[in-house]
């Protein structure tokens, strides 16, 4: 065969192999992360069928990916959510950081990594997965739950907090000056907070400017805009990531729900191309040695964010049962925790990071549902009750 | 009436709810997608979901219809019925009444209570601004326009003389 064929069936081979995985994820009810993980893991160098041909078109993907899921973390949310979010949960968005941050800079450090490579970690113990809960509130029939509204802005402060953390850590990967490194950083944010209030005044103009009643239309004017931005974004060392996200929040209003419904097919493809990527780059003979550390860390974390979930329920006034259910859904880490991992990859001192992280997310992803499910059992489903 | 609160949902949509009478708290979340969520949590743990169905467009208006209307008709209805002190009301005329077979003159119902009718309803046609000679029948239903108090005295007179 000669290699455009061979890219072909490889690459069909691949998308067709994640499409059996996410069939079984949804049979089992659990998040499809972690199998598309281990598929990348099992396709790379050192595992079981490594690929030949298809890997750059992969790595492409991959990059659009990070894109796509930064693109629509952007447009869930208005900027009127967004600031009402940190308005409502700030005390409690700061705890639920402090908390999940730290144990990861610490578990860095202690294994001498460097400063740089340590925030990484804190990075990735930090951020829950909206992915994930989002799936978990549907399908266990809890939106009605008096402590949701408290899950999901924790959730918007989260992603707020990415919007500083992302083009943080990304200055600091490229090491460089520290002035270097402060201008990276304050650019970045002062973007961030304009394109907020930007979208804060006239989102709902611009969502209807660049959205047209043509699919088609609205679909390759937001991706093409998207690609841009991020590009300019990374041209400026704040990331690409970050350019997408401003992209997402700076559209709003009612034309933001069906650009999110055009994109959302998209998102699932190259998301899953990027888990795949990320196992794909992870050598799993690094995996064995990082697991004790990362079985730790995980049951560490999964203690925090219970206890940072616990404590801002309770501030909202929510019972008992409601607090350890907002605990537990915290619990699972995912997409975004190897975004981050992902930033680090040739940040010195970080060559463990991409295994660990792989095994953490692994681990917390099919932890954080099983356990929130074990806790509940009684609502498990969202039926009307048999009497 | 009821408060009904709403609490936006980040990335989900918008919850309408309310406490009810037992106690238990009801809720309609609508979500981005259009799909529409009831939910109820029971009295005994109200921060929790117990039931949850998910309504599509039609179901939902089903269900709205099946409840009585919505409490902006209701409240509608109750406007048109107060403008300005004014109230209009469909009363019926009982066989035991004792002007079932009479005219409308004989009940002296301006006179006793400042209420006029200003139709009376026979089956299924109206006859509207009838004189002081129309012959009421029992089973005819006299729209009155008039007080609230007025009309209370109209439905006594109506039932009792």
């Amino acid at each position: 065969m000669d290699h455009g064929a061979l890219l072909l069936v490889e690459l069909g081979a691949v998308v067709l192999g994640l499409g059996v995985l996410a069939r079984a994820a949804s049979r089992l009810s659990i998040s499809p992360i972690p199998l598309y993980l281990l598929a990348g893991l099992a396709l790379g160098e050192g595992g079981i069928v490594p690929l030949v041909t298809s890997e750059e078109f992969i790595e492409v993907g991959a990059e659009l990916g990070v894109i796509f899921l930064l693109l629509m973390l952007g447009l869930e949310y208005s900027a009127g959510e967004l600031v009402d979010g940190l308005r409502s949960v700030a005390p409690a968005g700061l705890v639920d950081f402090g908390l999940n941050f730290t144990p990861g800079v610490i578990v860095g450090l202690v294994l001498g990594w460097g400063v740089v490579p340590a925030l990484f970690l804190g990075g990735v113990t930090y951020i829950s997965s909206t992915g994930v809960i989002a799936k978990l509130l549907t399908d266990l029939g809890w939106a009605g739950n008096r402590e949701t509204p408290v899950v999901l802005s924790i959730l918007v402060f989260e992603d707020l907090a990415m919007a500083v953390l992302l083009p943080t850590l990304a200055a600091l990967a490229l090491g460089g000056s520290t002035t270097g490194a402060l201008v990276s950083i304050g650019i970045a944010i002062s973007v961030m907070v304009a394109a907020i209030a930007l979208a804060y005044r006239q989102g709902d103009r611009l969502g209807n400017l660049i959205l047209h009643r043509s699919d088609e239309v609205s679909l390759l004017t937001v991706f093409g805009l998207t690609l841009v931005v991020a590009g300019l974004a990374e041209g400026i060392n704040i990331s690409a990531a970050v350019g997408a996200f401003l992209v997402g929040i700076s559209l709003a209003g009612e034309a933001v729900d069906r650009a999110g419904s055009l994109l959302t097919p998209l998102r699932d493809l190259f998301a899953a191309v990027f888990f795949v990527f990320f196992g794909l780059s992870t050598d799993p003979g690094d995996i064995p040695g990082v697991l004790l550390v990362a079985l730790a860390l995980g049951v560490v974390t999964a203690g925090t964010k219970l206890l940072s979930g616990w404590w801002a329920a309770r501030r909202h006034g929510v019972g008992a049962a409601g607090r350890r259910r907002t605990g537990l859904l915290l619990v699972a880490r995912g997409e975004f925790s190897i975004i981050i991992a992902g930033l680090a990859v040739g940040v010195a001192g970080a060559e463990e990071l991409p295994a660990l992280a792989a095994a953490y997310v692994l681990l917390m992803a099919v932890l954080g549902p099983i356990l929130t499910k074990i806790a509940d059992p009684s609502r498990g489903r969202s039926s009307v009750p048999q009497s | 009436m009821t408060d009904i609160e709403e609490t936006p949902l980040p990335g989900v949509g918008l919850k309408h709810e309310f406490t009810a009478e037992d106690g238990s708290r009801v809720g309609v979340i609508h979500h981005r997608s259009g799909r529409r969520e009831l939910f109820v949590c029971p009295p005994e743990d109200p921060d929790s979901v117990r039931i949850s169905l998910s309504l599509s467009d039609d179901d939902s208006h089903a269900l709205a219809d099946a409840l009585g209307g919505s409490t902006v008709v209701e409240n509608l209805t109750h406007l048109q019925q107060s403008v300005e002190g004014l109230a209009i009301d469909w009363l019926k005329v009982q066989g035991e009444s004792p002007y079932a077979d009479g005219t409308i003159g004989d009940a002296r119902i301006r006179t006793r209570t400042g209420v006029s009718v200003v139709a009376v309803i026979r089956g299924v046609t109206a006859h509207a601004a009838p004189g002081p000679e129309f012959h009421v029948e029992a089973g005819d239903t006299l729209v009155v326009v008039g007080t609230t108090d007025g009309i209370k005295a109209v439905e006594h007179i109506l039932s009792l003389g």
